[in-house]
C-alpha cells in the first residue's frame, strides 16, 4: 500500500518535472523585484508567497474561463531562485497531464493583472510575467490643457495691461492739449501789452512775479 | 549782484528717472542667454578655469574701451546711433544705419527664442511635467517610436514645441502654438517699451534684478544636489594647454563682444538720456565687470546642475548593467550595488565571459556623460529641463527657470528695441504729432508679421541662419568702423575733450592707446580669423530626422544654395550701409561743391553750447 503510494507520487512528481521546467510549452516565467518595490517593508518570499500565487493564477483562471475546475494543484511552480524567478505552468484537471495552452493562460493573466499584482503589493514592472506583456495606462488628460489657460491668464494681464497704459496716455495728452490752448489763447489776448516779456495778464493772475534783480538786492540792506 | 542764473537747456528729450535706471538697463541689455548658456559651455570646452585668462584679457582691451566709446558717444551726443554718426560725419552715417539694421534683424529672431521660454513657462504648470514622459503609440502597446529611441525630454522640443521638418527646404506650416506665444511675447514688449524709456525704466527693475534672485536660489539648491561637485570641479580645473590653440582667443574675443552687446546702437540710445555731465567712464567700467561676473556667477549653477545630471545619468547606466546581470545570472536583488560593481564585473567576465559579451552591456564612463557639452538652446530646452525632472518640486524649478530666462531675454530685447525706436524718432521722416504709443505699437506689430516666418516648422533653422549670421560678422564690421571713426576722423584729441568736459576729469593714457591701436587691431584680427574660420568648410547645419539611420544623433546636412545667398545677404546687408551711405554723401557733396550760395556745415563739439 505504501509503495502504491510512492510510486504514483513519484509517478505524478515526474510527470510535474516534464510539465513544468524552463522553456516548456506552455509555461511562463515570472521574475519578482520585492525589494525594488518596497524597500525596507520589503517581505520574503517562502512557501506561503508561493501559495498565494498558485491562488492568484488559479484564481485568474477561474474569472476568465468562468468555469470552477482549476485547482491551486493545478498550478505547478519549478525553478525558483534566489533573483526570485521562477516559471509555472497550469495543468488541466480534465485532461491528463496536459497544460492549459498558453494564450489561455496569457489571456486570464492580462484580464486580472491589477488584482495579481495588488495582492503582492506590485507593480508590473516589479512584478513581470515575461512574454506577457501590460496594457500601458493611458496618460491623465486633464478636462482643458492646463497650458492654455495659464496662456490665457498671461495674455489677459498683459492685454489690459497695454489698454491701461494707453488710456493714461490719451488722457495726459488731452490734459496737455487743453492747457496748451488755455495759454495760446491767453497769450492772444494779451499781445499788446508786454512788459519785459511777462504778459500783463498772466502778472495779474499769478500775483506777481518776482525780478530776480531786485530780490538779489534784499540781501544788502542788515536785517533788523 | 549776482547774475541772471543759467537755465538748463530743455530741449524735450526723455531722461532717465536716476542714474541707476540708466546704470541697470545697460546692464540688463549686455546680461542676456549668452551669460547663462554660452559662458559655462565655452569654459568646459576651453579647459575650464584657463579660459578666464584669454576672456579677461579681451575684456579689458576690446570689451571695456568700446563700451566707453559708444557710451561716451551717445552721451555726448545726445542722439540714437543714426543721428549720433551723422553728427560726427555724414560719411560715417552709415555706421549707424548699419547698426540699426542690425537691431531689427536681432530684434526679429531673439523674440521667437523667447516664444519658446514662454511656450516652456506655461507647460510648466502640469503634473508630470510634459517633457519628462514619453506618449504612447497608437495601440497603447509601448511608447511613440520617435519618443522612445531619442528621450521624452528630446521629443517634447523637437516634436511638440517646434515640429521640426527633417530639411530646411521644407517649410512645413505655421505652428498655432507658437503663434499663440509669439504674439504674446510681442505684446508683452510693446507693454514694456510702449512709451520708450519712460516704460522700459520701470519694468528693468523687475526684469534686471530677478534674474540674479533666481540664480542665487539656484546656485543654493544646485549645490545641494549629488554630483554637483563633480560638475563644479571639472568645469574649473584649468587645462592650460588649450591657451596655445588660438581658436580658444578666438572664442574668448568673440564671447566678450557679443556678450556686451556692442554695435547694436542701443547703448548709444540708452546714453543719450543721460545728462550731459556724467561719468561715462565709471558707467563703463562698471557695467563690464557686472556682466562678466554674471557669467562667472551663472556658471556655478549650471555646471552643479550639469554635474547632477551626468552623475544621475551614470548612476542609471550601472543601475541598468546591473538589473541586467541579476536577471540573467539570477542572483538576488540588491547583490551588486553600484560601490561593488566593478568588483562583480570583473569576477563574472573571468567566469563567464560569454553570458557577459552576450548581455550587451553599456561601458558607463562618468567622464564621459560630463563632456557632454552643449550650449544654446540644446541647454536650456533638453539638458537643463531633463535635470529638472530629476529635482524634487520639478515644477517650482521648471518655472523659475523659465521666468529667469524669459528676464533675460526681455531685458535684452528693451536694448534691441531702443537701438530701434530711437533713431527713428530722431529721423525727420516721423512727423512730431505722432504719439511714441503709435511708433512702438506699428514696430511691435510689423516685427510680429515678420517673425511669423519663424513659426514655421523649420522655423529653427532660420533662427540658427540669423543668430550666425546676422547677429555676427556685421557687428564686428560695424564695431571696426565706430572706433576707426572716432579715433580718425573725429580725431581722438577732439574726443578726448568732449570726455573731460563730461567726467571731468582728464582721459587716461589706457583709453588713448586701446582706441587708437589695439582695440581696431585686435577686432580686425578677429573678423579675419572669424570669416576664415566660417569659409573654411562649407556652411552646414544639424537637421532632427527620425528617418536617419544615425537617428538619434542628428543628421549632418549642408545648406542650399539658396539658403547659402541668404546668409550671406544677412551678413552682408548692415555691412554694406557703410560704403553705401559714404559713397551717397560724396556724391552730394560733389554736386553741392558745385553750387556758389554753398555753406560749409559747422563743425561740431561735444560741450560747444557753454
Amino acid at each position: 500500500m505504501l509503495r502504491a503510494l510512492l510510486l504514483t507520487l513519484s509517478v505524478v512528481a515526474i510527470a510535474h518535472a516534464e510539465l513544468c521546467k524552463p522553456d516548456a510549452q506552455n509555461a511562463f516565467k515570472v521574475r519578482i523585484s520585492i525589494k525594488t518595490a518596497l524597500g525596507d517593508n520589503a517581505y520574503a518570499w517562502d512557501a506561503n508567497e508561493e501559495y498565494l500565487f498558485k491562488a492568484m493564477v488559479a484564481f485568474a483562471m477561474r474569472r476568465y474561463s468562468s468555469k470552477s475546475t482549476t485547482q491551486i494543484s493545478n498550478v505547478l511552480l519549478c525553478n525558483v531562485t534566489d533573483r526570485v524567478s521562477f516559471w509555472f505552468v497550469v495543468t488541466d484537471s480534465s485532461k491528463n497531464v496536459t497544460t492549459v495552452p498558453g494564450s489561455e493562460v496569457e489571456a486570464a493573466i492580462r484580464m486580472n493583472r491589477n488584482r495579481i499584482n495588488s495582492a503582492f503589493l506590485l507593480n508590473d514592472k516589479t512584478l513581470q510575467f515575461l512574454k506577457i506583456t501590460s496594457t500601458l495606462s493611458p496618460p491623465v488628460e486633464p478636462s482643458a490643457p492646463v497650458w492654455l489657460i495659464v496662456f490665457g491668464v498671461v495674455l489677459c494681464l498683459v492685454v489690459a495691461g497695454i489698454v491701461f497704459l494707453i488710456v493714461s496716455g490719451i488722457q495726459k495728452h488731452k490734459k496737455k492739449n487743453k492747457e496748451s490752448t488755455e495759454r495760446e489763447n491767453l497769450e492772444e489776448k494779451v499781445e499788446v501789452t508786454l512788459e519785459n516779456g511777462i504778459p500783463c495778464e498772466v502778472l495779474d493772475l499769478k500775483a506777481g512775479h518776482i525780478n530776480g534783480v531786485f530780490a538779489a538786492d534784499d540781501e544788502r540792506f542788515t536785517p533788523l | 549782484v549776482s547774475a541772471t542764473p543759467e537755465i538748463p537747456k530743455e530741449d524735450g528729450r526723455p531722461k532717465w528717472d536716476n542714474k541707476f535706471q540708466y546704470i541697470l538697463s545697460c546692464i540688463g541689455f549686455a546680461v542676456g542667454l549668452g551669460n547663462v548658456w554660452r559662458f559655462p559651455y565655452l569654459c568646459q570646452i576651453h579647459g575650464g578655469g584657463a579660459f578666464l585668462i584669454p576672456y579677461f584679457i579681451a575684456l579689458l582691451f576690446e570689451g571695456i574701451p568700446l563700451l566707453h566709446l559708444e557710451l561716451a558717444l551717445g552721451q555726448c551726443l545726445r542722439k540714437g546711433s543714426i543721428g549720433a554718426w551723422n553728427t560726427i560725419s555724414p560719411y560715417l552715417g552709415g555706421v549707424g544705419a548699419g547698426s540699426w539694421v542690425v537691431s531689427v534683424l536681432v530684434s526679429l529672431y531673439y523674440n521667437t527664442v523667447l516664444t519658446w521660454v514662454m511656450w516652456y513657462f506655461i507647460n510648466s504648470f502640469q503634473e508630470p511635467l510634459p517633457w519628462s514622459v514619453c506618449p504612447l503609440n497608437q495601440n497603447r502597446t509601448g511608447f511613440n517610436e520617435e519618443c522612445d529611441q531619442s528621450t521624452a525630454v528630446n521629443y517634447f522640443w523637437y516634436r511638440k514645441t517646434l515640429n521640426i521638418t527633417p530639411d530646411i527646404a521644407e517649410s512645413g506650416t505655421l505652428q498655432w502654438w507658437l503663434i499663440l506665444c509669439l504674439a504674446t511675447c510681442w505684446a508683452i514688449v510693446y507693454l514694456c517699451t510702449i512709451r520708450g524709456i519712460e516704460t522700459t525704466g520701470k519694468a528693468i527693475y523687475v526684469t534686471a534684478i530677478f534674474p540674479y534672485l533666481v540664480l542665487t536660489i539656484f546656485l543654493i539648491q544646485g549645490l545641494t544636489l549629488p554630483g554637483a561637485t563633480d560638475g563644479l570641479i571639472y568645469l574649473f580645473t584649468p587645462n592650460l594647454n588649450t591657451l596655445k590653440n588660438p581658436r580658444v582667443w578666438l572664442d574668448a574675443a568673440t564671447q566678450i563682444f557679443f556678450s556686451l552687446s556692442l554695435a547694436f546702437g542701443g547703448l548709444i540710445a540708452f546714453a543719450s538720456y543721460n545728462p550731459t555731465k556724467n561719468d561715462c567712464e565709471k558707467d563703463a567700467v562698471t557695467v563690464a565687470i557686472v556682466n562678466s561676473m554674471t557669467s562667472l556667477y551663472a556658471s556655478i549653477p549650471v555646471f552643479s546642475v550639469l554635474g547632477f545630471k551626468a552623475t544621475t545619468a551614470y548612476w542609471d547606466c550601472l543601475d541598468r548593467n546591473i538589473i541586467s546581470i541579476i536577471n540573467e545570472f539570477d542572483l538576488p536583488e540588491e547583490s551588486i550595488m553600484r560601490q561593488n560593481y566593478t568588483s562583480w564585473i570583473d569576477f563574472l567576465n573571468s567566469s563567464y565571459p560569454e553570458k557577459i559579451a552576450g548581455l550587451r552591456l553599456k561601458s558607463c564612463n562618468l567622464q564621459e556623460f560630463l563632456d557632454q557639452s552643449v550650449s544654446g538652446t540644446g541647454l536650456a530646452f533638453i539638458v537643463f529641463t531633463q535635470a529638472i525632472i530629476l529635482m524634487p518640486g520639478s515644477q517650482a524649478w521648471a518655472i523659475l527657470f523659465f521666468v529667469m530666462l524669459f528676464s533675460l531675454g526681455l531685458s535684452s530685447m528693451f536694448g534691441n528695441i531702443e537701438g530701434v525706436f530711437t533713431p527713428l524718432l530722431e529721423l525727420r521722416i516721423i512727423s512730431k504729432s505722432v504719439p511714441k504709443e503709435l511708433l512702438s505699437g506699428i514696430i511691435c506689430l510689423i516685427s510680429f508679421l515678420i517673425a511669423l516666418c519663424f513659426t514655421l516648422r523649420s522655423g529653427s533653422y532660420w533662427i540658427d541662419i540669423f543668430d550666425r549670421y546676422a547677429g555676427s560678422v556685421p557687428l564686428l564690421v560695424i564695431a571696426f568702423f565706430e572706433v576707426i571713426g572716432v579715433a580718425y576722423i573725429y580725431k581722438i584729441k577732439r574726443f578726448s575733450k568732449d570726455v573731460e568736459g563730461m567726467t571731468g576729469r582728464k582721459l587716461n593714457l589706457y583709453w588713448h592707446i586701446t582706441w587708437k591701436f589695439i582695440s581696431p587691431l585686435l577686432l580686425l584680427i578677429v573678423f579675419m580669423a572669424f570669416v576664415t574660420l566660417q569659409m573654411q568648410k562649407p556652411p552646414s547645419y544639424t537637421a532632427w530626422n527620425p528617418k536617419y539611420e544615425g537617428f538619434p544623433m542628428k543628421e549632418e546636412k549642408v545648406y542650399p544654395p539658396w539658403v547659402q545667398a541668404i546668409c550671406v545677404l544677412l551678413a552682408a546687408l548692415p555691412c554694406v550701409c557703410v560704403p553705401l551711405v559714404a559713397l551717397f554723401h560724396l556724391v552730394k557733396q560733389k554736386r553741392r561743391s558745385k553750387d556758389p550760395s554753398f555753406v560749409p556745415p559747422e563743425v561740431f563739439s561735444c560741450q560747444g553750447d557753454n
